[in-house]
């Protein structure tokens, strides 16, 4: 009898690994910065880079920070998710202009509409890298005290949205 | 120049890897630890490529993020730290030792050490198992049937 089980419970054991296996997104590393404050920067605003914006400035406010580009086409997909979550004003978003050009990144904006309040422009990737930034789009959540407490790797979709970030956001607004 | 030479020199251009920009480093030592962080670091857009090895855009900026640290005068293990603080420790191939990659060091050895089990319980059964032994009866058969053997 013995002799039968314990092929069989190994077989079981391997099932488990590999479907778990399977199930992984290889694509989605985990942020170490979840739990932790935003990291700070002083960026160029992308409409006047006069002006300077930095995370201390949003002390108090729940705020998204998406990272996006007009070079990058899953950032054309997520773009009309953006501008309807704007419509909600459930939250501040900030967005990240990443490694692109400045009159490429206005002329998006008008033609596809501006759902940020505000973007900084980060044009070589400091930025980027300072937030552990590896692929266009992604976007943070960061609550009032300045810690970010979330973050979506790839395009933002609807359900993203009616799932994640706006429950996630009216905890953050509430507390 | 020699066609033997002009090979040789062919045969070295393949081997050049993918990332190239021309730095300059103060001492050997800083070179040294420039070319061995990048080849450590993975590259996070490719995943199965080093920054050193990469042409992508995050691993060329990665780069220059390296070199500009080493420029500074920081140690290696503080480039380590920056990295592993931003993208965790999924940035290094050779992940550190601790409870969430136990399995990962020591499940070789385990699988080794069961498998050399395997074989040891295996080896001494086969020493332990009895002797096939005959019962009187079978005993006189034989014999009976060898006899008949001779005699024929």
């Amino acid at each position: 009898m013995l002799k039968y089980l314990i092929p069989l419970i190994i077989f079981i054991v391997m099932g488990v690994f590999l479907a778990i296996g399977l199930k992984l997104n290889p694509t989605e590393i985990p942020s170490p910065f979840i739990g932790k404050p935003a990291p700070a920067f002083s960026a160029a605003k992308l409409d006047n880079p006069e002006q300077k914006l930095s995370p201390e400035d949003l002390k108090g406010k729940v705020w998204l920070f998406n990272v996006w580009a007009s070079w990058c086409v899953s950032c054309r997909a997520e773009h009309p998710v953006l501008n309807q979550l704007a419509q909600q004003h459930a939250a501040l978003i900030i967005g990240l202009n990443y490694k692109d050009a400045r009159d490429d990144a206005l002329n998006w904006l008008n033609q596809l509409g501006n759902p940020y309040d505000m973007s900084v422009s980060d044009q070589e990737g400091r930025i980027g890298i300072d937030w552990g930034v590896y692929g266009v789009p992604e976007t943070f959540v960061v609550d009032k005290k300045g810690v970010i407490r979330h973050k979506h790797t790839g395009p933002v979709t609807p359900e993203t949205v009616q799932q994640t970030l706006l429950p996630l956001i009216a905890k953050l607004q509430a507390e | 120049m020699k066609p033997i030479t002009l090979i040789f020199l062919l045969l070295l251009a393949g081997v050049s890897s993918a990332g190239v920009e021309y730095r300059e480093f103060k001492n050997p030592e800083q070179q040294e630890a420039y070319e061995s962080l990048t080849s450590e670091l993975r590259c996070l857009v490719c995943q199965n490529q080093t920054i050193a090895d990469s042409n992508a855009d995050l691993a060329a900026d990665l780069r220059r993020q390296v070199y500009e640290m080493l420029e500074k005068g920081q140690s290696k293990d503080e480039v380590v730290k920056f990295m592993t603080e931003r993208y965790g420790d999924f940035v290094l191939y050779k992940p550190p030792f601790k409870v969430k990659t136990l399995l990962l060091w020591l499940g070789p050895v385990l699988f080794f050490l069961i498998g050399a089990l395997f074989v040891i319980v295996l080896i001494r059964r086969k020493q332990t198992s009895p002797k096939p032994s005959l019962s009187d009866e079978q005993r006189q058969k034989i014999r009976r049937l060898l006899d008949e053997g001779d005699r024929s």
